[in-house]
């Protein structure tokens, strides 16, 4: 299991200063919930746990993001097999433009997981991998007859589904979620919230939301950012009933949003 | 797509001046659009109208597909043209689809933004830059390039032949397929890529599975744009293919185009009869296949606007 420790992280697009000054220790196998006002750098502290945001041209980033005591933001990291350990699900789930089988059988195929699982028993393998990923996912039963149909025919609630079955698919030992159920009606959500809430026994949970209600029914642990700082991060339970900074009550009062 | 109920339900609720003036503008839009239509119609009819003469003395067969061009005996074969323009252009295009893909794949997928902006700059340039004088570095620099590789492999030539037409034009409409390429794999939306690479893929994973995979009808029709485009291009290729009307059968040889021919002999044998009428022909022919082009081009490129958008 990889313990995620982040220290002194300071995050600027350009010479606008996004993230300042975070340190953080991610508990392991709980779900966390990163939570704040719109624009107060959620999505960029997720995205800088796999270095998502190198993506960025104009991002720098300095302090360190340590993976099991190793510096990610180290040169000499190799990110494809950091984004393997460190799965990412988006907003919106775009699913891959290929079939529903082959969205879920991509990050195995890339990273020879399918090979090495199977012993090179290929095809049929290959197979038993993709229905794991997509039960897993709590989407086998409605898809399991039209696999080799394009993805991009489901409906919005069962792309994400997808999309966390394709997470799930590369094993990864932390899934970082931004906003997953936001694109969602309320019953998808629902779904896509019963499996995480199954999903955290073996995996540590990092999940943007900007609802609070949603992170009082998920959450073991809360994050809370205002502004780029980190203003409080504890246990769920004691956040909720004993927050210590008064923008942290203002937040949760619904003053602030 | 607002139903047409919808637009007019709009419109009657819009009162007096602005609804003259929104009724003008519709009217006044349809209309350019219909001239613009008319106009390409009556110029295939016309060339129609002039080049119907011509079948009164030879069969279609005759005219497509025999080699014997002889304005005085009244035999206007046009087949060695034919295939003059189509070696010439899929030469060019095979030189010059490679050089564009991978070109247009560094530049959206793999350059920075800066390096993208600078270059898509230059390719803008080069693009609109007149054909005469890509003929005349062809004739300066490629002919006798031509000459010297032709020597080397043992066959007698002046240099002017398909190989010298091929990469002149290649050169010539290299700019404009990676310009359209560049434009079409930036359609791809940027968190497409962002899903397959946090998959832990890597960038050139990410270009062969999921971009290309997503841009592939795109960049068919950025192809077919370039050839259609390549095929009709006339000034450059004039001056550096040799202009002998016969059937190429080696690189090395001189070849004809059709945009060639029509180019450098219209106007000027008009006392022979049917010339003016086979020359019409000729220049049916090439209306024809580039407008067929660009149509299938331009309705693959819609498609692939609707898939990016759902
Ligand atoms: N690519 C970018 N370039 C420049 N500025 C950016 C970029 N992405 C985000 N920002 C800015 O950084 C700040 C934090 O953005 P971020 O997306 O992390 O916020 P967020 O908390 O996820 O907001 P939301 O709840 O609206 O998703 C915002 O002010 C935003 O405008
Ligand atoms: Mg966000």
């Amino acid at each position: 299991m990889a313990h995620i420790q982040i220290q002194q992280l300071r995050v600027s697009y350009g010479s606008l200063p996004v993230l300042n000054d975070i340190n953080l220790e991610i508990p392991d196998r709980q779900i966390v919930a990163i939570i704040g006002p719109s624009g107060c750098g959620k999505t960029t502290l997720l995205k800088s746990m796999n270095r998502l945001l190198d993506l960025n041209e104009d991002v720098s980033v300095t302090g360190s993001i340590l993976l099991d005591g190793v510096n990610i933001y180290d040169p000499a990291m190799d990110v494809t097999c950091l984004r393997k350990r460190v799965g990412f699900l988006p907003q919106r789930p775009y699913p891959l433009p290929m079939s529903i089988f082959e969205n879920v059988a991509f990050g195995p195929r890339i990273h020879g997981l399918s090979v090495l699982s199977a012993g090179g028993g290929g095809k049929q393998a290959e197979k038993s991998l993709v229905e794991h990923y997509l039960r897993l996912a709590g989407l086998w039963d409605e898809v399991k007859d039209r696999l080799d149909e394009p993805a991009a025919k489901l409906s919005i609630g069962q792309q994400q589904r997808l999309a966390l079955a394709r997470v799930l698919s590369i094993e990864p030992e932390v899934i970082l979620a931004d906003e997953p159920t936001s694109a969602l009606d309320p019953v998808s959500a629902k779904l896509v919230e019963t499996q995480f809430k199954l999903l955290k026994e073996n995996y540590t949970i990092i999940l943007v939301t900007h609802i609070l209600r949603q992170a009082r029914r998920l959450a073991d642990y809360i994050v809370f950012l205002y502004m780029g700082d980190l203003i409080e991060h504890k246990p769920a339970a004691v956040f909720f009933s004993a927050p210590d900074d008064e923008k942290t009550k203002a937040y949760i009062s619904g003053e602030i949003s | 797509m607002m139903p047409s109920g919808n637009k007019q339900f709009i419109i009657s609720r819009l009162s007096g001046g602005r609804r003259i003036r929104e009724a003008l503008a519709l009217v006044s839009g349809r209309l350019v659009l219909i001239l613009i239509n008319a106009l390409a119609l009556l110029i295939f009819c016309g060339l129609l109208w002039k080049a119907a003469p011509l079948f009164g003395i030879i069969s279609v067969s005759d005219w497509l597909f025999s080699s014997s061009w002889h304005p005085m005996k009244n035999q206007f074969g046009l087949f060695p043209f034919i295939v003059g323009t189509v070696s010439v252009t899929l030469l060019a295009m095979i030189i010059a689809v490679p050089v564009c893909l991978g070109a247009a794949i560094y530049l959206s997928e793999y350059a920075g933004r800066r390096f993208r902006e600078i270059a898509r700059w230059l390719i803008d340039i080069l693009a609109g830059i007149p054909s005469v004088i890509y003929g005349l570095c062809g004739v300066l620099v490629i002919v006798p390039f031509v000459a010297f590789l032709g020597e080397l492999m043992g066959s007698t030539t002046t240099g002017y032949s398909l190989l010298a037409g091929g990469l002149v034009l290649a050169v010539m409409v290299i700019p404009f397929i990676i310009s359209i390429s560049v434009e079409v794999l930036r359609m791809v939306p940027d968190p497409l890529r962002e899903c397959a690479l946090a998959l832990g893929a890597t960038r050139w994973e990410t270009v062969k599975y999921v971009v290309l995979k997503k841009a592939k009808r795109g960049l068919l029709a950025a192809v077919v744009l370039g050839f259609a485009r390549a095929f009709g291009e006339t000034m450059a290729v004039l001056m550096v293919v040799g202009n002998v009307a016969q059937v190429p059968v080696s690189l090395f040889d001189p070849a004809y185009p059709l945009p060639a021919l029509i180019a450098n002999n219209y106007g000027e044998v008009m006392s022979i009869p049917l010339y003016d009428a086979a020359l019409m022909s000729a220049a049916l022919i090439l209306m024809l296949v580039v407008g067929a082009f660009s149509l299938t081009a331009h309705y693959t490129l819609l498609k692939i606007g609707e898939t990016v958008d759902s």
